[in-house]
């Protein structure tokens, strides 16, 4: 909103008429291109995901644990590869495709913990592990909860 | 080895292209926090429905590797734990069926972050 | 009353204070990009050797404060103030700097303007009869903006095509009563607009207006036109600011010509994946003390208008909701 100035502003141009030549001269994402991209970096990604449950069910797991331990090790290696420092570039270059698979929840988990290790181990690293985390934690849980005592009244 | 690597590359690819036409076309506010919950929380509801269970059946870790996966995970949890436990189930069973994966992000979150150091 | 005041938000010099020297010290990025050889020092990489990305940052500012100190050929003592500021909470990246160079400090802060504010706060305080010699100096770094402003640095997100890049670096000018140099002529202080943008990743939309405004004022409290400079550069609006800034000007009746350029848009070139050109305090900063000096020095330009743009908003505002406030602060520098 417009500040109250003592004098009229100098420009001939209104604050809504620039929001209107402000949208035109902004540069539109590449939407086309970056769909193509996080199909394909995202449809990787769980490719990958889907060899690892196909080996841990060869050597014995259930369906469900392999499902698990797949998670598991893919988180293993969102983590690993932000520290490395290479995931910032797959998320560049894939978008959505690198933020939606669970590698990408490892990767909005490491990042800021090793951003703030500068500030300690307690409150630096250890605070920092759930800026982006505890979001997701707070509201799938909440909502599984609430989903749970939905389920339990229609029984 | 390679049965299924299909289906979960073309599922996973599309769940991922939802969630970049949403970070594309909504305002700048929503942020990739907001759309990591966005999936975590529709997963759930799409969860409780049964609609994502076929989806996981078809494409295995296309459905279970993003996000909503995790959601679904929590939904089946809690309904699968109130029919076991009563009431109580609803507050341990989302939690106990993603065990495993936030004890994962956790150890090797905190593992790697004092590892390595960011590059800039 | 005033001889010195022109108008409604300028002062004219009477004794126009001399810019007696320039220092520069970029990061990497800087140094590969097309002004890479204006440059005093470039930095091998983010850190060089500090423990943290704060502290890299302070450090590079000390060296180009010094870098002035050493090049104007005079004692530090002799030096009545030092401005300096950057984009970090509490502008500390400036206050540790002015511990180890322990003149008496004024801290500025004009977010991405600061460079051209302090320069005009230096040349009141000389002008003014308040002292004979003012240090300017102002810095920022691409890794300890993005941790404070946005995201941290290893998080894999993609960024909008109107974002800019914030310049690792830190520009220095030494300002005097005589001597031998370019001279600081006019200054014009600008008025906060805010013409409503939300989006912290177009700044360049934010500040246009507020640039424009002072464009606006200054010509008309000198009664001049664009026509009347040899070089406009404006700090950071990139490529989507300067072009909406010039069309604002240009329905405002003020045609910018040839000459209105910004230095956001010249310190990096489109291969380095910039999407809309370079910002922060040390954009305008190192441009003015490497270029823009190096052209002053050698008559190629004979008078220049440095317009610092600064988007004044906190990561706290902004998630509130609130906009984005801009500001604009001109100064002319004649050779």
């Amino acid at each position: 909103m417009t500040n109250q100035s003592l004098r009229e502003p100098t420009l001939s141009i209104s604050p809504e008429d620039y929001k209107t030549l402000a949208k035109s001269y902004t540069p539109k994402p590449t939407i086309v291109k970056n769909i193509l991209r996080a199909f394909f970096v995202g449809g990787v990604i769980c490719a990958i995901g889907q060899v690892i449950i196909n080996f841990f069910s060869l050597i014995g797991l259930t369906r469900a644990e392999a499902s698990n331990a797949s998670t598991a090790t893919m988180i293993f290696f969102g983590a690993l590869l932000t520290g490395l420092g290479v995931y910032d570039e797959i998320g560049k270059f894939g978008g959505a495709g690198s933020i939606v698979p669970v590698t990408g929840f490892a990767n909005s988990i490491v990042s800021p913990a090793m951003e703030f290790k500068r500030e300690g181990y307690v409150q630096g690293v250890g605070a920092k592990l759930f800026t982006v985390a505890g979001p997701v934690l707070v509201y799938g849980i909440a909502a599984s909860i609430i989903i749970g005592v939905i389920a339990y009244f229609i029984h | 080895m390679f049965n299924m690597i299909l289906p979960a590359f073309f599922v996973g690819g599309l769940i991922c292209v939802i969630g970049q036409l949403l970070m594309d076309l909504t305002k700048p506010s929503f942020t990739p926090a907001h759309v990591l919950v966005t999936f975590v929380t529709g997963g759930a509801i799409l969860g409780a429905l049964g609609i994502y269970e076929p989806l996981v059946k078809f494409a295995g870790a296309g459905a279970t590797i993003p996000l909503s996966g995790f959601g679904y995970s929590l939904a089946k949890g809690a309904i699968e734990a109130v029919g076991k436990r009563g009431i109580l189930g609803a507050l341990s069973g989302g939690v106990e069926a993603t065990a495993v994966g936030i004890a994962a992000a956790v150890f090797f979150g905190y593992l790697m972050s004092i590892t390595f150091n960011p590059k800039g | 009353m005033d001889s010195k005041r022109a108008g409604n938000q300028t002062v004219v010099f009477g004794s126009p204070p001399v810019i007696l020297a320039s220092y520069s010290v970029v990061g990497p990025k800087e140094g590969q990009g097309p002004l890479g050889k204006t440059f005093n020092k470039i930095w091998k990489d983010q850190l060089n050797g500090e423990k943290s990305w704060e502290l890299a940052e302070s450090k590079m500012l000390q060296e180009a404060l010094q870098g002035s100190i050493d090049e104007a050929g005079i004692t530090k003592d002799r030096i009545d103030f030092m401005l300096a500021g950057d984009l970090l909470n509490q502008i500390v990246s400036s206050n540790f700097a002015a511990r180890q160079i322990a003149l008496p400090f004024i801290g500025v802060y004009g977010a991405c303007s600061t460079m051209a504010l302090s320069i005009a706060l230096g040349s009141m305080l000389i002008d003014g009869g308040f002292a004979e010699y003012v240090l300017i100096g102002v810095s920022s770094h691409h890794d300890t903006a993005e941790r404070q402003f946005r995201a941290p640095t290893e998080q894999g997100n993609q960024r909008a095509m109107s974002a800019q890049w914030t310049v690792t670096g830190a520009g220095s000018v030494l300002l005097g009563k005589q001597g031998v140099g370019p001279r600081v002529t006019a200054a014009t202080i600008g008025r906060v607009i805010d013409y409503g943008e939300t989006d912290a990743n177009n700044m360049g939309s934010a500040m246009a207006p507020a640039v424009a405004d002072t464009i606006l004022n200054h010509f008309q409290d000198l009664k001049r036109t664009a026509q009347d400079y040899d070089h406009i550069a404006s700090g950071d609006l990139g490529t989507v600011g300067i072009a909406l800034a010039a069309e604002v000007l240009k329905q405002s009746g003020s045609d910018m010509g040839t000459v209105f350029t910004d230095c956001g848009i010249r310190i990096f070139d489109s291969t380095q994946d910039v999407h809309a050109g370079g910002s922060g305090c040390a954009c305008s900063s190192v441009v003015f003390a490497g270029d823009l000096m190096q052209r002053l020095k050698a008559g190629e330009l004979k008078r220049v208008m440095l317009v610092g743009s600064g988007a004044l908003h906190s990561p706290t505002s902004a998630l509130q909701g609130e906009s984005i406030p801009g500001i604009g602060h001109a100064v002319v520098i004649e050779a």
